[in-house]
Formats: structure tokens, C-alpha cells, sequence
């Protein structure tokens, strides 16, 4: 690291850059400072657990309420009516309702704790590139800018992309910013409260599995408890039969009322599914043939089994986000302001702290002192 | 100070300001990047080499994408283990994404290095863009 010759610098150049380890440079002087994991600084409002590994959004009551309907009435179902029926009918039913129940919980808990499809916030030169870009356009010097919006065209279809003011990207097609988590995600479909989480890009089969597999479950629980009450009715009569199984009268309540809105989301989901379009697209209507004659939905792979086999079996793309990788150099640790000209300049110093040097810009007064050019290279990078 | 600053200059190369790839949303939702030739790269590098660059990584992003019999497959099975098999084994995205790694790298030591330059993965970026950064050119002067 300290060679004059010229290949050797360009090796120690090149590995500096490719390797996330600190400099040679760093470790004499800088004291070890803990490192953070990503979610640490994450900058959305989303909660964190297991150091990293569950990721759930802010509001997580209804998500307690859910898994307590669940557990609550299928923990009343195999304690009261499954002896019942495994005596009288057949211990399949048990081992039926087992595997949905196990089926529902799982498919319940990766839906809530996995990342819907979280976009990471633009890097403040990513930022500060798009704005120079946006400016040159508009020819404004940009105090308080328009809405700013992309044309593209998508399999004939125009799309705009819209720019979002907190995440500072042009959002991909079928993203949306969830204002309750703070995050823009990738084809976002809903804010799901009852799973407490967003349902996006890769979550949406497990939510999709969920509530097929809910349906299923509270439909057979419903079905179970009033053939165990009708039998035992046809023995004690029906009022006695209330009174030895009162666990009974609670499940058929909570599932009849359970099973119209489940049902009904089910099918409502297949029908998106099919057609390949988020709740977001369907609501808004963005490809409904009332808009006009020429609009389709561009993303549809043209057959529903195509559409069907994509949305579920196709390949599931990892979590961009990196919850658990650590903090980095040159990882934002501040947000500039969105007012163009400020952040302009604020993402000149910070890009000179973050090339001149390989530490956090928190502790910057230290590194400072140690590297006399920080100021000149600022101007050399300001004079590019 | 000149001492100083001369030694900062061998050990850390300053940069001198940042290409953005952007995507290419003309095909859909997949992810494919502008093979436009960016002006600031024009006096360091080929057009032709960039474009097979981007041509390539936009080739293996599509591998990692593609719908066919094997993905299908892998999510079948995935379905039916409970999604328990990833546990142990990784996913067809994650092994594209690892060879993209590896040919960023590849390509960084046989193309952009020597010419002052590096490319980022996309992948550190949010799959948003491709960074290109410029490093000052040392063999002009000390380059202040």
C-alpha cells in the first residue's frame, strides 16, 4: 500500500474499490466502532426482528387479532369436535384439518414476516444524477419542481413512471409507495392489515396461498362443527347438544362470519391472478376496457394458466433491501433535503466523504484531520 | 502537506463523477438496462465493449427471470415442501445473481479497471441502475 510503482497502485486502487473490508489506512487509527446491520438504518417504518431476519410493518395489532381467530377457534375445533368426529366418522378429519391448519399458519407468517418486494432508496448520487437530468429537461433551476412523470412504452401500452419525492426514483412499472410503511414496492398490490405487512412482487403467492387455504380451512371447520352438532343432536336432541359442546356455538359464529370475506377475497384474487393485475390496477381501473377501446393489460402473458403458473410457481426474486448485510462507507446515513439546489450541494460533500475516505460519515471530524486534500478533492470533483 | 497529499494521491484515487444506467422498462417488468453508449464514458471505453457489457448482464438477468419447465418446477417442489427447501438449497435467482457477481467482477479486472473505471452490481443498487464510476486519470499529471 505505500509503493510508488504504477501497477501495483492500480491493484491497490482496484482492490480498495471491490472489497467492502476498511482500508489499511483506517485500521491504525479508527477505533472499533460496532458495525450495523442494514435494517438498523432502515430508513422506512417498517419493525425488525430476529436481528434482521422478519421484517413486519409499524401496525401490527390486526395482525395479533388474526392469529388469535386462527389458533383460537382451530385449537376449540381439534379439542372439542375432533374426538367427537374421529370416534363417529373417521380420523381423517383431524389429520385433514391438521395439515390445512399447519398449511394456513405457514403461509400466514411468511406472508407477514418476509419482504413484500421493498425498492431501496436511491444512493444521494443516484439522486443527485436523476435531479441534473430532470433539470436539463425541464430547463428550470428547480425550486419546488412539478410532479415529474416518464413516458414508456410496454408491449404497445404507454406507461408513465412516476417519480417518488421520498424514495427519489423513478418508480418501475406496477411499483407503488405505501404510505403506511413508508417504502416504495415493487408491484404492489395492498397494505394488508390482517397480515400486518404489504403484500408485493414476493409475497403475493404466499398471501394468495393463505387466504385459498383459509377458505378451505374455515369452510371444512364450519362444515365439521355442524355435522358434529347435527349428530349429536339426532342422540340428546339439539338444545343438549348446544349445552355439551358450547365451543361449538363460538366456531360456527366466527367462521360464518369469516367465510363470506375470505371467500369472496379468494375468488377476488384468483380473478387478479388470471388476469395477471395487481388490486392496485384493478381499482384504479388502469386497464379496463371502459378507459378505451386500445387498453389492455400489457403485462398479461395472454392465457390465464400462463398468468396463473407465473404469478405462483415462477421464480422468486431475492430481497433487494440486504437487512442483514452491515453498513457500508458509502451508505446514506442522512436524507438530503428534496429541494433541488440544497441537495445538490449537500451531495457533493457527501460524495467527497465518501470517496476521499472508507468510513461512516458520522465520525468525519476524525477522518478530517487525517486527510488534508478532503477539501480539494471536493473541488476537483466539483470542477468535473 | 505536499508529502501528504502526494501519498493520498497512491493510495486513494478520487473520483471524478458517476454514470447511471438506467432500466428499460420497453419489455415489461423485467430486468434489462439501457444499452445506450452514456457520453461520459466516451473517451475511456468502447462503445462496443460497454454494449456487450450490458448486453450480457441483461442476457443473465433474463436467465434468472425466464419462465419455462425448471422454474416452474423448482416452485412446485418449493410449494410443496412449505418453502422449507430453501433452507438448504438456493434459488435459480440466486445462482444467476452470483455468476452476475462474478462476471461484474471478471469484467472489472479485464475491462474497467485499467481504464480507470468500475462497475457496480446492480444488485447493490437495487437492480435500479448500473453505476459506472469514473476515476480520476493519474498518468495526467497528479491530477489536482
Amino acid at each position: 500500500m505505500h509503493l510508488g510503482v504504477s501497477e501495483s497502485m492500480r491493484e491497490c486502487e482496484y482492490s480498495q474499490i471491490s472489497t467492502r473490508s476498511s482500508t489499511p489506512m483506517e485500521t491504525p487509527y479508527k477505533k472499533k466502532t460496532s458495525k450495523k446491520r442494514k435494517w438498523e438504518i432502515f430508513p422506512g417504518r417498517n419493525k425488525f426482528y430476529c436481528g434482521g431476519r422478519i421484517m413486519m410493518a409499524k401496525q401490527t395489532g390486526v395482525f395479533y387479532l388474526t392469529l388469535v381467530l386462527i389458533l383460537v377457534t382451530c385449537g376449540l375445533f381439534f379439542t372439542f369436535d375432533c374426538p367427537f368426529l374421529a370416534l363417529q366418522l373417521t380420523p381423517v378429519i383431524p389429520v385433514i384439518g391438521g395439515v390445512l391448519f399447519l398449511f394456513v399458519l405457514g403461509t400466514l407468517l411468511r406472508t407477514s414476516f418476509s419482504d413484500p418486494g421493498v425498492l431501496p432508496r436511491a444512493t444521494p448520487d443516484e439522486a443527485a444524477d436523476l435531479e441534473r437530468q430532470i433539470d436539463v429537461a425541464n430547463g428550470s433551476t428547480g425550486y419546488r419542481p412539478p410532479p415529474r412523470t416518464k413516458e414508456v412504452v410496454i408491449n404497445g401500452q404507454t406507461v408513465k413512471l412516476k417519480y417518488c419525492f421520498t424514495c427519489k426514483i423513478f418508480r418501475p412499472p406496477r411499483a407503488s409507495h405505501c404510505s403506511l410503511c413508508d417504502n416504495c414496492v415493487d408491484r404492489f398490490d395492498h397494505h394488508c392489515p390482517w397480515v400486518g405487512n404489504c403484500v408485493g412482487k414476493r409475497n403475493y403467492r404466499f398471501f394468495y396461498m393463505f387466504i385459498l387455504s383459509l377458505s378451505f380451512l374455515t369452510i371444512f371447520i364450519f362444515a365439521f362443527v355442524i355435522t358434529h352438532i347435527i349428530l349429536r343432536s339426532h342422540r340428546n336432541g339439539f338444545l343438549n347438544a348446544l349445552k355439551d359442546s358450547p365451543a361449538s356455538v363460538l366456531e360456527v359464529v366466527v367462521c360464518f362470519f369469516s367465510v363470506w370475506s375470505i371467500v369472496g377475497l379468494s375468488g377476488f384474487h384468483t380473478y387478479l391472478i388470471s388476469s395477471n393485475q395487481t388490486t392496485n390496477e384493478d381499482i384504479k381501473g388502469s386497464w379496463s376496457s371502459k378507459r378505451g377501446k386500445d387498453n389492455y393489460n400489457p403485462y398479461s402473458h395472454g392465457n390465464i394458466f400462463t398468468n396463473c403458473c407465473a404469478a405462483l410457481c415462477g421464480p422468486l426474486p431475492p430481497s433487494l433491501i440486504d437487512r442483514r448485510g452491515f453498513v457500508q462507507s458509502d451508505t446514506p446515513q442522512l436524507a438530503p433535503p428534496t429541494n433541488g439546489i440544497t441537495m445538490y450541494g449537500a451531495t457533493q460533500s457527501q460524495q467527497s466523504h465518501m470517496f476521499s475516505m472508507e468510513s461512516k460519515p458520522i465520525v468525519s471530524d476524525t477522518e478530517t484531520e487525517r486527510l488534508p486534500p478532503h477539501p480539494s478533492s471536493s473541488s476537483r470533483a466539483a470542477s468535473q | 502537506m505536499a508529502e501528504t497529499h502526494s501519498l493520498q494521491d497512491l493510495q486513494q484515487p478520487a473520483v471524478s463523477s458517476k454514470v447511471f444506467i438506467q432500466r428499460d422498462y420497453s419489455s415489461g417488468t423485467i430486468c434489462k438496462f439501457q444499452t445506450k453508449f452514456p457520453s461520459d464514458l466516451e473517451s475511456r471505453l468502447d462503445k462496443q465493449q460497454f454494449e456487450e457489457t450490458i448486453q450480457t448482464l441483461n442476457n443473465l438477468y433474463a436467465e434468472a427471470e425466464k419462465l419455462g419447465g425448471k422454474s416452474y418446477l423448482e416452485g412446485c417442489l418449493a410449494c410443496l415442501t412449505a418453502y422449507t427447501i430453501f433452507l438448504c438449497m438456493e434459488t435459480h435467482y440466486e445462482k444467476v445473481l452470483k455468476k452476475i457477481a462474478r462476471y461484474i467482477k471478471d469484467q472489472n479486472e479485464k475491462i474497467y479497471a485499467p481504464r480507470g473505471l468500475l462497475l457496480t452490481d446492480p444488485v447493490e443498487r437495487g437492480l435500479r441502475v448500473v453505476e459506472i464510476t469514473i476515476f480520476e486519470d493519474r498518468s495526467i499529471g497528479s491530477g489536482r
